[in-house]
């Protein structure tokens, strides 16, 4: 325990930790490797694959959705299974994805903390995980989503999914019209990071 | 072995309780009552994490949950719902 080598166990642009709070999260790190728990080689595979995480990566499970009609209602069925078609694994997390209709309309939270689909997304918005937005949206889904632009008309019912557990999900937005001819990769620059966790509904914005 | 107590659709009442260690059962959705809107396979409990490794894995279920049953005055549609992730241990049948 003495000979400490933290250029084994620890990325070496990282500055040296200052405050007490990040010496600890150094400290349990390095224990956590020496005893076994883990090996330096998965947790350099795990930062790995979260740096590759984005939100270009649920982009791209929606427009095969849209242009894939068996494709999409496998992914509404099973995701976490269907996502691996494209190479995404979330296991052992269990992936869901919710599809937005005419007439459905829906938003994730995590009101306990902030649970996301980080390993395919990457990092949540800061507002997903502020107290206001995890409060409120439970409570008056449709004056939150107004504050985002998402303006909804009272036939189209909301759906809140509180991410309590074990499922992390993603939502599944409309293709907008207009996007007949597009190509997959094409239509999957048209959908957003806000319109995957539902703070955005209409897509129509960078159709060309 | 680990058939699921309840089924899509089934009305169930989210206990209301609140045991002195780890859980995942947010305050607002505690008596609430909802349906099973789908079976989400055995998972291991949060109460039981910090002492242990979760074990006896529980079965978790999607409960929706009417908007206007949650929160008194809900400024929303009636159509409006809630869906959380709730685990067997935490759910009775419901009338």
């Amino acid at each position: 325990m003495t000979d400490h080598d933290h250029s084994r166990t620890f990325q070496p642009d990282h500055p040296e930790p200052r405050s007490e709070a990040a010496l600890i999260g150094l400290a349990l790190r390095e224990l956590l490797i020496e005893g076994g728990v883990y090996t330096a080689e998965e947790e350099q595979a795990m930062i790995a694959s979260m740096q590759g995480a984005a939100p270009e990566n649920g982009a791209k499970i929606v427009a095969r959705a849209w242009t894939d009609s068996a494709f999409r209602q496998r992914l509404l069925d099973n995701a976490a299974e269907t996502i691996k078609e494209l190479g995404f694994d979330l296991s052992p997390l269990e992936f869901t994805v919710m599809e937005n209709t005419d007439t459905v309309h829906n938003v994730i939270v995590c009101t306990l903390c902030s649970c996301y689909p980080r390993t395919l997304l990457g990092m949540s918005p800061a507002w997903y995980k502020s107290k206001n937005y995890r409060a409120r949206v439970v409570r008056e889904p449709r004056a939150v989503l107004a504050e985002f632009g998402v303006e909804l008309p009272q036939q189209v019912e909301v759906r809140v999914h509180d991410s309590t557990a074990e499922l992390r999900y993603m939502v599944l937005p409309q293709r907008p019209s207009g996007t007949d001819g597009l190509s997959e990769p094409d239509l999957a620059a048209l959908v957003t990071r806000d319109s995957l966790i539902g703070t955005q509904r209409d897509l129509r914005g960078k159709v060309p | 072995m680990n058939v699921p107590r309840f089924i899509v659709g089934q009305r169930v009442r989210i206990a209301d309780r609140t045991p002195p260690v780890h859980h995942r059962v947010p305050s607002y959705a505690k008596g609430k009552v909802g349906i099973i809107e789908r079976v989400c396979g055995m998972h291991g409990q949060p109460e039981r994490f910090v002492p242990g490794d979760g074990k006896p894995f529980k079965q978790l279920y999607r409960v929706r949950i009417p908007q206007t049953d949650l929160w008194r005055g809900y400024k929303g549609v009636p159509g409006d719902k809630l869906e959380i992730e709730i685990f067997d241990h935490w759910l009775e049948p419901a009338e």
